[in-house]
């Protein structure tokens, strides 16, 4: 394959979740990559997307990269602040948010999220943050996307703990929740997009430039199957990297790897 | 009447050892020169509630202040983990009680309002729900659906840091607004701490800016700089370069105990505190000015 511009993982992560972002959409949005996603959509083709921060900050325009998810400067120049209870209840759990993005250790076959435990609750072999918003993103938010590196180990079978609602054992289980969310719509890797099928079974949907079907199932825990039609992604335009490394993250904090 | 004290003076009246605290602020407003007055007052058993415990729990876990946690996301917010509280609860040495933020917020408004419980619409992700009894679920009297339940939290003391405040406690709090006037109302005792006081005047001049009236307020404390390494928006920055340091300093016992020499047990209170961290600190985490425009209540 010709490659004339080189990129890393996050710089790839980043773009394709900033692609799926459609105009208008309300974005519940964590910082380091989705918040890069977000702004890059903004910036190109979703001018109208709205950052909702699970802080209370609604409407924010950061004139610097926040590192936490409360930075003040999410805060001047935002179009609301509210409080952490009206965050969730007036805006997620009334059905206000369009889009979720989620991350955690593991990942299973039909989407559910570990961001809680590995190995038992009780005796944890690691005990990692645990839910913060996301039990409740990825049961309410029409549409989540995760983004993670494609590793085996991330990929399990079946998550220890089910710290979010993916499709649980298969999708006529999460219907019968009666969730409002439609559940993980994507999960972005630097080898491809993995998407739900009829059954809510996560398979490979498109490869990124230079990646193969192969490399996807060697470095997942279930035997992953190929979509009929397999999408090859569009590599990163020099605008969107552009975009990335001279304004939105030109010390290359989160997206040096 | 004026409710000022010295901050020593209200975590000795109204922090008792086995409480449970509520030290209150989303990133923003973290009242830390209270997380370090109790540790340097040798607090024990306490029952340490936040959604974020953040570095002021780290802290006082590292200190021995605590029996217990009860959290919503145990981590250092954009750094990595909260090394601490993370090696203690994997040890089995310290409680916890977890929910997801939504949950324990729940949890605080409940208390706030005099609920018994608050209700929430399924996540469907029950492992939590098992793990935790106290998470429970109801039937929903009108729809015959079920919703989730959680109990009012009702610490014994919220700590609640804020921008200004008048002699009494009433507050103006501006910026990220969490959970300070849930965990205020919710609690049996108030200490507030302040960047500035100011007389009745000016916070009659913006009502809508009062989140905790001061009838609530037990304590009202006069402390600069109360937050960092935490910020108050429009008073100095979040000092990120701290939340880095911590994640070196906290992966040995020793160095937390250097740093609790140091900054906690060598220093008297915020004032030197302040002092030690220097110029070269103090410039780095300025802010310039960006006001609001004036809103006229008119007069009647």
């Amino acid at each position: 394959m010709s490659q004339t511009t080189t990129y890393s993982s996050s710089e790839l992560l980043t773009i394709n979740a900033a692609r799926l972002l459609r105009d208008g959409d309300v974005v519940f949005v964590g910082v380091g990559l989705p918040n890069l996603a977000c702004n890059l959509a903004r910036r190109t083709h979703a001018p109208n997307l709205l950052m909702i921060y699970e802080a209370g900050v609604i409407g924010a325009q950061p004139a610097r990269l926040p590192l936490s998810i409360g930075d003040p400067t999410l805060v001047s120049g935002a179009l609301a602040v509210c409080s952490m209870y009206d965050i969730f209840a007036f805006y997620l759990q009334r059905g206000n948010v369009d889009v979720g993005f989620l991350g955690g250790a593991q990942i299973d076959r039909f989407g559910n999220i570990n961001a809680t435990v590995i190995g038992s609750y009780e005796h944890p072999k690691v005990r990692l943050p645990g839910s913060g918003g996301s039990m409740e993103i990825s049961a309410w938010a029409n549409r989540c996307y995760i983004l993670t590196p494609h590793q085996k180990r991330r990929f399990p079978e079946k998550v220890d703990f089910r710290t979010s609602a993916g499709f649980l054992n298969d999708r006529t289980e999460r219907d019968a929740a009666h969730l409002r969310g439609e559940g993980p719509q994507a999960i972005v890797t630097d080898l491809g997009i993995l998407e739900p099928d009829e059954n809510g079974e996560l398979v490979l949907a498109a490869l990124h430039p230079g990646a193969t079907v192969e490399q996807a199932r060697a470095n997942t825990g279930w035997p992953l199957r190929a979509a009929e039609e397999i999408r090859f992604t569009e590599a990163p335009t020099e605008q969107e990297l552009h975009i990335l490394r001279s304004e939105l993250d030109p010390d290359g904090i989160y997206l040096k790897e | 009447m004026s409710k000022i004290v010295p901050l020593s003076e209200a975590i000795r009246r109204y922090v008792n050892n086995g409480d449970t605290i509520y030290a209150a602020g989303f990133t923003h407003l973290i009242p830390f020169a209270a997380g370090h007055e109790m540790i340097r007052q040798g607090c024990r058993d306490l029952v340490l509630a936040r959604a974020t415990p953040d570095l002021i729990y780290d802290q006082m876990v590292a200190a021995g202040c605590a029996r217990k946690v009860i959290f919503s996301y145990m981590g250092n917010p954009g750094v990595g983990s909260l090394r601490f509280v993370r090696a203690e609860t994997e040890a089995g040495k310290l409680e916890w009680e977890e929910y997801s933020h939504f949950g324990m917020i729940s949890r605080l408004q409940a208390g706030a309002t005099g609920l018994p419980f608050m209700p929430m619409n399924p996540t469907a992700a029950g492992d939590l729900e098992r793990a935790n009894s106290h998470y429970r679920t109801v039937t929903d009297p009108y729809s015959g659906r079920e919703v989730v339940v959680v109990p009012a939290l009702n610490p014994d003391v919220a700590i609640v840091h804020v921008q200004r405040a008048d002699a009494e406690g009433n507050a103006h709090i501006w910026g990220i607004i969490g959970e300070q006037k849930e965990a205020a109302f919710a609690a049996s005792r108030v200490i507030l701490t302040a960047e500035e006081i100011v007389s009745e005047e000016i916070i009659r001049s913006d009502p809508n800016r009062t989140l905790i009236p001061g009838f609530i307020v037990d304590a009202v404390c006069h402390v600069p700089y109360c937050a960092h390494p935490s910020y108050t928006q429009g008073f100095y920055d979040r000092d990120n370069a701290f939340y880095l340091e911590w994640d070196e300093i906290s992966k040995t016992p020793q160095g937390v105990q250097s740093y609790l020499d140091e900054w906690v047990f060598g220093v008297k209170d915020r004032v030197e505190y302040w002092e030690k961290l220097g110029p070269a600190v103090h410039e780095r985490l300025k802010v310039g000015i960006r006001p609001s425009a004036v809103v006229n209540y008119g007069r009647y």
